[in-house]
């Protein structure tokens, strides 16, 4: 039996070297391309061991600006979406839980509904263009289908009807606080758990979003850091476009633009990973926190 | 009555102020699209605008069932779903259950935080992954594996028969790591009891495997099921349409639902088919789910969703 078990665990160790090992390769390879010389590039391809290091791409990048600015109207977006979007969350959740509220199965319904039936992209596009015409405006990037969603209303309001004990409320009722300071001061303190799981995953929502301003977004001023490496990845010559036409005409071949789309999108993996280890552990709550039934 | 509701609505007006906020915007981002489903059956005009264009009853249908794409995107978007389940239920639970069986909790920690980073990335840094591995002249499989090998070089973004192995993988190389977390929360709960009794009775690993451990995950297999079957009409549109690289020639092996709307819409001449190939999606994954959920409420009624 012991000896049984010190094979399966060396497999079990082999199985897992091999899995990450395949995961971590083409992150690797991103990265040492990024710092590739371009004329290597073109001549012996992306590879894994750099015949010599070459950092042009990131000076470049740097000096350019408009990596630093798409980081700038990305972080504004995620920011405000994930606060705006958990306030509106937390809010409703906590009011599905109130007992006896009237009209409170409807509300379920209505909620759950649009888990289960969509209109889909055209009817939204529409909407959102001919309607409210959010065509190249911020708004484009924070509203359509992100700020709040069914499924994290359904896991908030499962933990608050485990996690907030219903005697404190009703306490702090009989003290004369109203409803707006019991749930600010009292039901909102007492879930940060849930309330760091869910703004987490929003907040990668929005970090990851690219498909509204593949939408709604032609403006260059508009344009975050996954669209940026969108356009890029499109075009290769993204970003010397957007340079002015008279620094074109000098340089345009002394700019390596393979070497440059790599570098961009390990600028925009870099705070991912950066900031991984001190967020793993509410990715990981929001994940299993699904499997409570809504 | 009167006396009672204004009473009622002193108590609870708060609450219905907080849910206001959510209830619009659901009104807006849900409600109102569906109403607009109404232009899969219009010839949509500007002037005429989504409730008022001309109606033109089944013609955008007609037309999209009777082109090669409707049977293309749908066999698509059917065939990766149906893969991405069965596999990837298989997948989760395979590598969730080497982590739980490994004794060194250093290492198991280790590996999850690897495998579990790819699901945090965005699908166009993947589609830069792919595109270094994979293009055609300074891609590392051709640079570095076939041509070394003496192979010719791979043209991956126009030969398609490549493209169904490339999706999957791709796919699992991402959602497995997240995959896993659930199925490996599920095994952490079982009572270790069970084990233990088991190994006294002479059972050995495989034997508590199928014993104990597969039938703890029935439900969460079945809850995840019923999910994913409720949205086998949809698709990751990124891993569709962005890592192929919006690739003509292999379209064939690459365009789903999602990608075929999309493409619709942004081709103006397309709109009405585009609505029609929406609406078809909408209406028939709704019906999925109902259904789904009607045979598990049957078979075990606490699994149900609704």
């Amino acid at each position: 039996m012991v000896k049984r078990d010190t094979g399966f665990q060396a497999a079990a160790h082999i199985i897992m070297i091999i899995l990450s090992l395949i995961v971590i390769f083409p992150l690797v390879l991103l990265i040492m391309s990024s710092i590739s010389q371009e004329s290597d590039i073109l001549k012996y391809g992306y590879s894994i061991i750099p015949k010599a290091l070459d950092f042009t791409a990131y000076k470049y990048i740097f000096g350019e600006g408009s990596v630093f600015h798409s980081y700038f109207i990305t972080i504004t977006v995620t920011i405000i979406g994930t606060v705006i979007g958990v306030i509106m969350t937390t809010m409703i959740s906590y009011v599905l839980t109130v007992p006896g509220l009237p009209g409170k199965r409807f509300l379920s319904f209505y909620i759950l509904f649009t888990m289960l039936f969509s209109g889909g992209l055209v009817p939204s596009y529409m909407m959102w263009t001919k309607i409210f015409s959010i065509k190249n405006t911020i708004w484009a990037l924070l509203v359509p289908s992100l700020l709040c969603s069914a499924f994290h209303i359904m896991i908030t309001r499962t933990y608050f009807q485990q996690n907030v004990p219903k005697e404190v409320l009703e306490s702090a009722r009989i003290d004369g606080m109203t409803e707006f300071g019991i749930f600010f001061k009292i039901v909102l303190p007492l879930s940060v758990p849930i309330i760091a799981t869910i703004g987490f995953m929003k907040a990668l929502m929005y970090w990851n979003d690219w498909t509204n301003s593949l939408y709604y977004i032609t403006d260059k001023k508009l344009v975050g850091i996954q669209a940026l490496l969108n356009n890029m990845l499109t075009n290769v010559q993204y970003l010397s476009k957007s340079m002015d036409a008279s620094s074109i005409a000098t340089d345009t071949t002394n700019i390596p633009t393979l070497g440059i789309r790599m570098a961009v999108a390990v600028v925009g993996m870099i705070p991912m990973i950066i900031l991984y280890p001190f967020f793993q552990k509410y990715y990981m709550k929001g994940l299993t926190v699904g499997a409570v039934k809504g | 009555m009167n006396k009672k509701f204004a009473k009622q609505a002193k108590k609870y007006w708060p609450f219905y102020v907080m849910a206001l906020p959510a209830c619009i915007y659901f009104f807006i981002n849900n409600y109102i699209p569906m109403g607009g489903l109404i232009l899969a059956f219009e010839k949509y005009t500007v002037s005429g605008g989504i409730f008022g264009s001309e109606k033109v009853g089944l013609d955008n249908f007609k037309f999209l069932f009777k082109s090669a794409d409707a049977w293309i995107m749908t066999r698509n978007t059917l065939f990766y779903n149906i893969i991405f389940i069965i596999f990837g239920t298989i997948i989760a639970i395979l590598v969730a259950y080497i982590l739980h069986e490994m004794k060194s909790k250093m290492s198991r920690k280790i590996y999850q935080t690897i495998i579990l980073f790819p699901g945090l990335l965005s699908i166009i840094i993947i589609s830069y992954l792919a595109n270094a591995l994979l293009a055609g002249d300074n891609g590392f499989i051709n640079k570095h594996i076939l041509q070394p090998l003496g192979f010719e070089a791979i043209s991956f973004y126009s030969e398609q028969k490549w493209w169904p192995f490339i999706l999957i993988f791709i796919h699992f190389w991402q959602m497995t790591g997240t995959n896993c977390i659930l199925y490996l929360a599920n095994m952490s709960a079982v009572d270790p009891g069970l084990y233990e009794a088991a190994s006294l009775d002479g059972a050995n690993r495989f034997k508590s495997l199928t014993n104990i451990t597969l039938p703890c995950l029935v439900p969460t297999v079945i809850t995840l099921t019923i999910l994913s079957t409720g949205k086998i009409f949809n698709s990751d549109f990124g891993l569709f349409y962005q890592v192929p690289m919006n690739s003509g020639a292999i379209i064939d092996v690459t365009q789903t639902i999602d990608t075929y709307v999309y493409r619709g819409l942004m081709n103006t001449a397309n709109m009405g088919m585009s609505a029609a190939a929406g609406f078809y999606q909408s209406v028939v994954g709704f019906c999925l789910v109902v259904i789904t959920n009607g045979i598990i409420r049957k078979l075990s009624r606490e699994n149900a969703m609704f």
